[in-house]
């Protein structure tokens, strides 16, 4: 339990994705211009990385140990095919919720969070739990950091920043402010 | 020779005006990801520039065959086939920069900068166009990993390409090969091409205006000549 625990927590703060792993900058970068809309990717985000975990475990087990160079392909392909799976399944069966996700469903696909989150889990060979837990955190940390970026630039929308640092180069500069932040929380669990 | 000439800007315009990187800010996982030291830099960049330009070739030579419909699936499966290839080779032959990038050599699949040159340009263009614009623009890619690796590895360490700089006395800003560095060095980056960018608009209008006002200067002589 503990080390279910420790895998969400440090996924979620510690080896965050998108700060210290530098995964999902696409949407970090792209689309954080409005906290409500960051909030909702997110939760689509998370939706589609427990989705991903649970392919990729099934993948690992019963093909990919007998083919392990056909890894990336077949990886990049469950994830299209999955991501395009959801999207018409939730457009048949709730409508509502289609609504509110649907924009962001295709834009998920291209996003490196996804495979990142394959691989790392194959990488350090997870079992079925703990390849859940590990999307719950990545998906959690994911939200959480665009829902803070998105609330930081909803604020600076407003202020009287120079006409040449505007934009992407801006963003990123937060980002580094926000990524340092998260820095603190690496010494969380040294002592236990 | 005219085809010569615009093949030519196909491959240019990627190392500048229309850089991957500082231009259309495509790409940034793996920008920021590997470039805490030049070298991984520098293999990071070829490892693109193989995987760009083979896909680039592969896409464009077969593009009359390629059903609409299912045209992105098929480009992320050619350059996963070939992103697989890279992650072998290198495996083969830099094992030790392969531990270091780690997950990162699968994760060029996921750089958009190389779907989307499938998509806007090597499925429109000829073979000969489509590589050239596929070496220009994993060449402007690899100057801006170049140019993000040096930065943080010369002031996070101190070195570049492993050798000492400045000596014993020179105390590194650690902060520069964590990630915070990533992200703080391409936003100065960025910050410095938009001022580069910038000025010389800013020359150019002065220029054009100049130009105006000698035109103007010399109509202006050239009624009074005649008036008088």
């Amino acid at each position: 339990m503990d080390d279910l625990l420790w895998i969400f927590i440090s996924t979620l703060l510690v080896n965050n994705f998108v700060l210290a792993y530098f995964l999902g900058l696409c949407p970090f970068l792209g689309v954080s211009g409005h906290l409500e809309t960051s909030f909702r990717l997110g939760l689509a985000t998370t939706f589609v990385l427990v989705i991903t975990a649970l392919c990729a475990w099934i993948l690992n087990t019963y093909v990919l140990i007998y083919a392990p160079y056909l890894r990336l392909i077949s990886f990049i392909v469950v994830i299209a095919s999955t991501v395009q799976f959801i999207e018409m399944s939730i457009k048949k069966l709730s409508p509502a919720l289609f609504k509110s996700l649907g924009i962001f469903l295709p834009l998920i696909t291209t996003n490196c969070a996804i495979l990142g989150l394959a691989i790392f889990a194959t990488n350090r060979s997870y079992d079925l739990v703990e390849g859940l837990v590990f999307a719950l955190g990545a998906g959690a940390g994911f939200t959480l950091a665009m829902v803070l970026m998105a609330g930081i630039r909803e604020e600076t929308e407003i202020m009287d920043v120079p006409v040449l640092i505007r934009g992407t180069a801006f963003n990123l500069i937060i980002a580094g402010i926000l990524s340092m932040a998260f820095m603190g929380f690496a010494g969380l669990f040294s002592s236990t | 020779m005219a085809t010569d000439v615009s093949a030519y800007e196909e491959m240019i315009k990627g190392l500048w005006r229309d850089n991957p990187v500082f231009v259309q800010v495509l790409g940034m996982c793996p920008m920021l990801a590997v470039t805490n030291s030049a070298i991984n830099a520098v293999v990071m960049g070829l490892a693109t520039f193989f995987v760009l330009v083979t896909s680039s070739f592969l896409v464009s030579s077969f593009k009359q065959w390629i059903p609409k419909q299912v045209r992105i699936s098929l480009y992320v499966i050619i350059i996963a086939t070939f992103v697989t290839v890279v992650d072998y080779s290198i495996l083969a032959m830099l094992p030790a920069i392969h531990k270091e990038l780690g997950a990162f050599i699968p994760l060029i699949v996921a750089n958009c900068m190389i779907l989307g040159r499938q998509e806007a340009f090597a499925s429109k263009h000829n073979v000969k166009y489509a590589v050239m614009d596929a070496v220009g623009m994993s060449g402007g890619f690899m100057i801006a990993l170049l140019a993000l690796g040096s930065v943080r590895e010369i002031l996070g360490v101190g070195a570049l390409f492993g050798v000492d700089l400045f000596g014993a006395n020179f105390e590194p800003w650690v902060i520069m090969i964590l990630p915070p560095g990533g992200f703080l060095t391409l936003g100065l980056l960025l910050l410095f091409f938009n001022w580069f960018t910038e000025r010389r608009r800013q020359f150019l209008i002065k220029v054009a205006d100049a130009d105006r006002m000698l035109a103007v200067e010399k109509v202006s002589t050239e009624g009074v000549k005649d008036n008088g």
